[in-house]
């Protein structure tokens, strides 16, 4: 907005709004001071904000002891496994109907918006039995064919949102030079479409890295993702703070540095671009 | 550009998907509602057979029932009551000029991205812990007596980590539709001596209405589901203080091994789900057409 305003008035703001983004952050930044506190120091009363004894020793406790990277690989194959063999069904069909749109286009998109309202509770019962019969329970297997079909249709609609901004006059000036189908879709179509499938691939792998109900009630241990191994923490035993912590900061970071590149790609991507 | 044959090619693009997403919708809910009408408890195998409507009034008469169907709807519309007023307020405020406004962004959208068992065991642990928590902590310093926020108050303890999980999302949608609203608009409106929350309640609140519409549906859509939360804190607890459907049916699928119950409460989400979808793809449909 280009409407003036004084340095105070601006100081003002800027002293509120970094109060409000402290306060929301700060559980996450506790999480991380934490993981390096020692386990007596971390549940000192009155707690200790920066004065402790700095150390490693909870991430290399966390790996020797518990296996951590065991759960690591699991939620990246399974976040990664299930969005791109998401994208692999889905780029044709959003294309499709980006491009050859019909009469029904607009039903058949809102029909598989309607399979996600479909609660994943209400079928958890016949999934359960059916991955029991099939030996795919507690397998990545199992886990990747649930998410991308969970996922599919948000991928779907993501990629149809992109799409539709590609503008066809495009195709067509391409046509009129001459271009050759082969050369129009290596040319001008794919490097217009790959920002917008960049896009959703990042978004599908933040929410399949974070999905939680599946795979905790799916999995036991081989193929458990970090949710089902930071969820583990919730046990009675389980309960050293600083450890946990170290954990934790493990299984977040990645996904929330990912997210903070892509927050700009997130309000088009989740809203279908509806929201501008 | 679509000719016959681009048509035939298209219908064999989208094959795949629409196959997929069939098999995925109507094998499992065809299963639920069979399930549903039988007697079938993995304990007991050797009882099994037709069971008429005894799941559902078995399920709908259960005192846990009545709870988690108004703790489900509390939950929800606690979370997008809190999170869509304090978006809105947080939003104007990153919106005016200040210094490090991309810094300030990139914290505030931060819980968002972290998964729901984490999010969860840092608040139940560190924060509302009654013996070394940080908010026991805080009443000992003012010289009162800590408070047991998931044992005396689970189910607004759990609103409040949702909340919070929740808060970014509506605040960059808020966001980024108040950055689209015109400034003349706004400046004409200040020139005309319109006070601020005139300005508020007649130019930007009614710019804000389909983001918001938008907000409400895709937090709806998660909220219905919200589980690992429930799981990691009050396992639905204290007695059925923090149970919603989801955790209820979860507890009679995988923890009494009840499939016929289990199925019962399945088909009773997917009904009261596609009430609120019914609504739902309505506006969106509305939305979209804009």
């Amino acid at each position: 907005m280009a409407r003036h305003v004084t340095t105070r008035r601006k100081a003002i703001n800027t002293a509120a709004a970094w109060s409000v983004a402290i306060l929301l952050f700060f559980p996450i930044l506790w999480t991380i001071l934490t993981s390096f506190k020692p386990e007596a120091q971390a549940v000192a009363s009155p707690p200790i904000f920066l004065g402790f004894d700095w150390t490693l020793q909870n991430y290399i406790d966390v790996n020797d002891q518990r296996d951590y990277f065991r759960f690591f690989w699991n939620s990246v194959i399974i976040a990664v496994g299930s969005t791109v063999l998401g994208l692999v069904i889905a780029i044709p069909a959003a294309w499709s109907m980006a491009f050859v749109p019909g009469r029904k286009t607009k039903d058949l998109l809102m029909w598989m918006l309607s399979t996600k309202m479909m609660p994943a509770v209400g079928v958890l019962v016949p999934i359960y039995l059916i991955f029991k019969t099939l030996g795919l329970l507690d397998s990545r297997i199992g886990l990747v064919i649930v998410l991308t079909l969970m996922n599919l249709p948000i991928i779907v609609w993501m990629l149809y949102t992109y799409f539709k901004e590609i503008p066809g006059e495009i195709l067509e000036a391409a046509r009129m030079d001459g271009a050759s189908l082969a050369s129009e879709i290596l040319y001008v179509l794919t490097p217009m479409a790959i920002p917008g499938i960049a896009s959703t691939l990042l978004l599908n792998i933040i929410l399949a890295w974070n999905e939680s109900f599946w795979t905790l009630n799916l999995t036991v241990s081989n193929a458990a993702p970090l949710t089902k191994f930071i969820a583990s923490f919730s046990s009675p035993q389980g309960l050293f703070y600083a450890k946990l912590s170290a954990a934790s900061t493990m299984a977040i970071l990645p996904i929330l540095v990912l997210g903070w590149f892509s927050q700009k790609q997130l309000v088009r991507g989740l809203t279908f671009g509806a929201v501008k | 550009m679509s000719t016959q044959s681009s048509r035939a090619a298209a219908r064999l693009m989208l094959s795949p998907t629409v196959i997929l997403l069939l098999i995925w919708m109507i094998v499992p809910l065809a299963m639920t509602l069979w399930f549903s009408f039988q007697r079938y408890n993995l304990l007991y195998p050797e009882r099994s057979g037709w069971n008429d409507f005894a799941n559902y009034t078995r399920f709908v008469a259960s005192p846990a029932f009545m709870s988690a169907i108004a703790n489900t709807l509390i939950l929800v519309v606690g979370v997008l009551v809190i999170t869509i007023v304090l978006g809105i307020l947080i939003a104007l405020l990153i919106d005016q000029p200040l210094w490090g406004q991309g810094a300030v962004r990139i914290l505030t959208i931060s819980p968002f991205f972290i998964m729901p068992p984490v999010a969860a065991l840092i608040w139940k642990n560190m924060f509302m812990n009654p013996t070394n928590g940080l908010f026991a902590e805080a009443s000992k310093f003012l010289g009162l007596s800590p408070y047991d926020f998931l044992g005396q108050a689970p189910l607004a303890s759990i609103i409040l980590i949702v909340a919070w999980q929740w808060l970014p999302f509506a605040t960059l949608i808020l966001l980024t539709a108040l950055q689209s609203l015109s400034s003349e608009e706004l400046e004409a409106a200040e020139m005309d001596g319109a006070p601020a929350i005139k300005r508020f309640w007649y130019i930007m609140l009614p710019h804000l209405a389909r983001s918001i519409t938008v907000v409400v549906l895709i937090q709806t859509i998660f909220l219905l589901g919200i589980f690992g939360e429930i799981l990691v804190t009050t396992n639905g607890g204290p007695g059925t203080a923090s149970t919603t459907l989801p955790y209820l049916i979860y507890k009679e699928a995988l923890l009494d091994f009840d499939v016929g119950t289990a199925a019962a409460g399945g088909v009773v989400a997917v009904v009261l789900a596609n009430i609120v979808a019914f609504f739902a793809m309505r506006a969106i449909g509305k939305n979209l057409e804009g």
